[in-house]
């Protein structure tokens, strides 16, 4: 069957391609953005057409009906998440499966929505749609159950071959209805459709179905009845695997084996000949290719192949087997197909409920479980999602912290750090640069913080300086303002000792920049105006020298004379207030209690 | 696919560029009329205008955003030799309620003695630079050092291409193992110097850029070029506007110990060449995760591309203008302004679009009938595995 490749038909875009003939465009989130333009940029121009146009390709996301099957799963993928935290890891192949089948359910149920819609719908076109999105459902329902299968479900031995003729039995329920007609018509036995209903059985593994079908053979021809007592023995014989009893897989595969060299020898003692139905129901039963292949009618499908040569040949396979077996038995590319759609479905999912604003955090979990891109996407999608409120960065930094998406969570607090500070809101920038663990950003707001102080004579966003704890060692800017509010704060609880000790650490361990030293000598001016000595001997010696160090320093050239005139007043006002501190404390220090 | 809004831009001249920002909730356009404009999209999907203000002395060609980590940055550049770099002011609380924005020039780089033809900023891994490329045949890179400060720019780097450059192409990918690349297209007609597409690597020890490859088989002017988001693959991919529409596959080649300070050796492969347009194509870009491209051409479409399992690419959609003229009133005809689509959107998209499968749940489409296709092709014994696209 060859293909031809066909193109898909152009959307239109409305008043483009009169004026200029080119089609600029932009990616954006779920859409597409085009716009009359030139690209030849010599040569006269005229104006184009002024406007921008929005092409959406995800028209159906936003539709009723597959909102609500999108919030289902939402619902389903939240459980997902619980059994995550809750369980065990063994434990959890089964919560998936069971989640996946839940979700298989909550396509149908929506699938049937829309069929009842299509049906009902006078609109021809809305019909058509409404058809469509069934049989794309449909098509997603089946190939996630044949994944779900294969590779969400890998099914120990014994087990898998009866998922697979579960999913078989399904997916083919034309024989059921067949089969009905077949057996309410006058003469059964007659009917053009009974052997077709009879093999399908078989292929399909219903064998006592089969023999009751059969049975309506049987008592018509009482000359051959011998020959269909003989079917009907192998068949009911035929052992199948019961993963939930006592028998163990190797005494299953013993029985099964003389069970399939009985009806080998039935071939080949020629016991069907005269029938050729039988004969070709027991060649069947072997596992015979050519003649399985035959049925190809009543198969219809590749895989439907595949799980009755496997029922017939190799009932005890395992997953890995399977990939095997479809190799051999089809090209590959089919079970890669197979595999892409899978991971496709779920991506495709995702990118399109990324689009629907409030569905976005459904997509993260949809990313979870898509095999080897979906991290990738997630860090890429992820990154996108616009941070409008805080709360709303939060649930998102949440989402990567949980993934150690180290990267994106650095991101997110800087672009918020960012913004904050652009809004002059100081408190919640450090907060979000503490969080990016950024040590630059959380020096320069500090150096803001301080410059506001330096200004205002006071604190904004107390709490979070009083509370920073060892995020404060941060950067040594940051530490230097936990400290110095510290001390402040101290100095308000009338600590004043304490205070003292910190106001001088803050220099000695040069944790103060220099630029500020001024500023903290100053704050030592009360401490040294009190009645009681504050200060010891031995620290206002080091007040001193810090007070000294800082005038050796060079002049600053871009002080005006005025400024140099306030700073010699204070350094006199601070050595003035140090020597009566120092004579006081000598003093003190050198009386002796009596 | 439909149009669900049309958004009247309002530029007196042909808008050139039109670019989002990294959120999707800012855009910003520029225009011939020597002007850009900020729109915002409100909490109710539409889209207004914040900003609009005279950037440059001539045609503006191109607009770009930087990562919201430096803040509200644009760049943009011109006809007039510049390019310039602007930043967003918080306004009084007046301006806020009326729902205007400021934005100043932060610096004007002068440095191009033509026709800048492109400003891109660099993955924001590597601080806060900005490239700019000239019909001069130089390609610039400037950096901001103080993030704090961006009237401060310094010129870091200049290649000189020796052609024409129209476009240039970051690698987005900030992997160790990657050091900085970037891809220069040449829109030259000049025979001498044949392969228009080069491609620069930034050297750790020298400091410099220094060239690792010239695409030698594109020999026709090269209008766009884009790297695709890495996806922690080990190879590039980068997407060529020419005389139709490449993509190259960029595979490092393992250094030798010896020859470990030149710049990496690749093996270039075409994967896909796409001739569709059958006439110049003059953009290509990626969608954020790489899964599908579009290019614009000539014959006045814009093609949607996407690869299936195989690698083999095929157009899932086409975008054309339906020719008709502005009508008097100035808005698009037939079409409401209204965002979210509802039964009336369906319907406009379903008449005047018709039907076919892109993107988004309906792409699923192609795989789904890819492999019904397969089962049949199979039943028949013929074992072809054809991938096909939409009745």
């Amino acid at each position: 069957m060859e293909e031809v490749d066909v193109e898909p038909s152009p959307t239109l875009i409305p008043s483009a391609g009169f004026h200029q003939r080119h089609l600029g465009f932009e990616w954006g989130p779920g859409d597409l953005l085009v716009y009359e333009t030139n690209y030849k940029l010599q040569g006269p121009r005229s104006a184009g057409s002024p406007f921008v146009h929005i092409v959406w390709k995800d028209e159906d996301i936003c539709s009723p009906i597959l909102r609500k099957l999108f919030n289902e799963s939402h619902l389903i993928f939240v459980g997902l998440q619980k059994i995550k935290e809750d369980m065990p890891s063994k434990n959890k192949k089964s919560q998936f499966v069971s989640i996946s089948k839940n979700y298989r359910s909550v396509i149908r149920a929506c699938m049937e929505e829309l069929q009842q819609n299509a049906v009902s719908t006078q609109e021809g076109s809305l019909a058509s749609q409404y058809g469509d999105q069934v049989s794309i459902l449909l098509a997603i329902e089946l190939i996630w159950n044949l994944c779900e299968v294969l590779f969400i479900d890998a099914a120990p031995a014994g087990s898998l071959l009866l998922h697979l003729l579960d999913w078989v039995r399904l997916h083919k329920s034309d024989v059921d209805a067949r089969a009905r007609e077949v057996l309410q018509s006058d003469s059964p036995a007659h009917h053009q459709s009974y052997w077709d209903v009879v093999i399908s059985l078989v292929l399909q593994g219903r064998v006592d179905e089969a023999r009751q079908v059969l049975s309506k053979q049987a008592s018509l021809r009482a000359e051959s009845s011998s020959v269909f007592k003989r079917m009907d023995v192998l068949l009911h014989t035929m052992p199948i695997f019961n993963p939930t009893g006592t028998q163990t897989l190797t005494e299953f595969d013993v029985k099964w084996r003389h069970w399939h060299e009985e009806c080998d020898r039935c071939l080949q003692d020629n016991t069907f000949a005269s029938n050729r139905h039988l004969e070709t129901i027991c060649k069947i039963l072997v596992g015979d290719e050519d003649t399985i292949l035959e049925q190809k009618e009543l198969l219809s499908t590749w895989y439907h192949f595949l799980v009755t040569r496997l029922l017939f040949t190799h009932p005890t396979i395992k997953p890995p087997d399977l990939h095997y077996y479809a190799q051999v038995h089809t090209t590959s590319p089919i079970l890669l197909s197979l595999r892409y759609c899978y991971k496709q479905c779920i991506y495709h999912t995702c990118v399109c409920v990324c689009v629907c604003v409030s569905l976005w955090q459904l997509a993260v979990d949809y990313f979870d479980h898509c095999p080897e891109f979906g991290r990738v996407y997630l860090e890429l999608q992820i990154e996108r999602v616009p941070l409008d409120t805080e709360r709303k960065a939060i649930k998102v930094l949440r989402i990567c912290e949980d993934r150690q998406m180290s990267e994106q969570v650095r991101s997110i607090c800087k672009i918020m750090a960012k913004r904050a500070l652009r809004n002059n809101r100081l408190g919640s920038a450090l907060s979000w640069s503490i969080r990016a663990k950024d040590a630059a950003f959380a020096t320069l707001i500090s150096e803001r913080f301080l410059q506001d102080y330096c200004n205002k004579g006071s604190f904004t966003d107390l709490d979070l300086l009083d509370n920073l704890g060892p995020a404060m060692l941060l950067s040594d800017r940051l530490t230097f303002l936990g400290k110095y509010r510290e001390f402040h704060r101290l100095y308000g609880e009338n600590r004043f000792s304490e205070a003292a000790k910190l106001l001088l650490s803050l220099m000695t361990a040069k944790i103060a920049p220099r630029s500020l030293w001024m500023t903290l000598l100053t704050d030592a001016l009360p401490l040294l105006e009190q009645k009681e000595v504050i200060f010891s001997v031995d620290q206002t010696y080091e007040l001193m020298s810090c007070l000294e160090e800082l005038n050796s320093g060079t002049k600053d050239s871009s002080q005006t004379d005025q400024d140099e005139d306030i700073e010699s007043t204070k350094t006199e006002l601070l050595r003035l207030a140090l020597a009566r501190n120092l004579a006081m404390a000598i003093v003190k220090e050198g009386t002796i209690e009596t | 696919m439909f149009v669900a809004k049309s958004i009247a831009a309002d530029h007196k001249d042909l808008i050139h560029d039109v670019s989002y920002d990294f959120h999707g909730r800012r855009m910003a356009t520029c225009s011939s009329d020597q002007s850009v404009k900020v729109w915002d999209k409100g909490d109710d999907g539409e889209w207004r205008c914040t900003a609009s203000w005279k950037t440059h002395s001539g045609s503006v060609w191109r607009v770009t955003w930087a990562h919201p980590e430096f803040g509200q940055v644009l760049a943009s550049c011109s006809f007039d030799r510049t390019a310039a770099v602007w930043e967003e002011i918080v306004g009084e609380s007046n301006d806020k309620q009326r729902g205007q924005s400021h934005w100043i020039k932060r610096t004007t780089l002068v440095d191009s003695r033509t026709s800048v033809t492109d400003v891109k900023f660099a993955p924001k891994h590597m601080g806060l630079m900005l490239t700019t490329c000239s019909a001069d045949g130089v390609v610039r890179i400037y950096e901001a050092p103080d993030v704090m400060n961006l009237s401060q720019w310094s010129l870091q780097h200049e290649i000189s291409c020796k052609l024409s450059c129209s476009c240039i192409s970051w690698n987005p990918s900030s992997s160790r193992a990657h050091p900085p690349m970037i891809a220069v297209g040449s829109d030259d007609s000049n025979v001498t110097y044949s392969g228009k597409v080069q491609i620069y690597e930034y050297n750790e020890n020298t400091r410099k850029y220094a060239k690792a490859e010239t695409l030698m088989t594109v020999t026709d002017p090269v209008h766009d070029i884009t790297f695709a988001p890495n996806l922690g693959r080990s190879f590039h991919v980068l997407a060529i506007a020419t005389k139709d529409v490449r993509i190259f596959k960029l595979v490092p080649l393992r250094r030798e110990s010896a020859n470990s300070s030149g710049p990496t050796k690749f093996e270039v492969q075409v994967m896909a060449q796409f001739d569709s347009h059958n006439s110049q194509v003059w953009r290509v870009s990626w969608n954020i995760t790489s899964t599908l491209l579009a290019s614009s051409g000539d014959d006045g479409c814009v093609r949607l591309w996407k690869a299936n399992y195989m690698d083999n690419w095929k157009c899932t959609g086409i975008l054309r203008g339906d020719g008709s003229p502005v009508n008097g009133s100035g808005h698009a005809a037939a079409l409401s302004a209204v965002g979210v689509p509802g039964a009336a959107q369906m319907l406009v998209g379903a008449t005047s679009a018709g039907r076919y499968v892109t993107a988004g749940t309906r792409s699923l489409m192609p795989y789904i009938l890819g492999i019904l296709r397969c089962l049949f092709s199979f039943m028949t014994g013929t074992q072809h595995i054809l991938y096909s696209g939409t009745t």
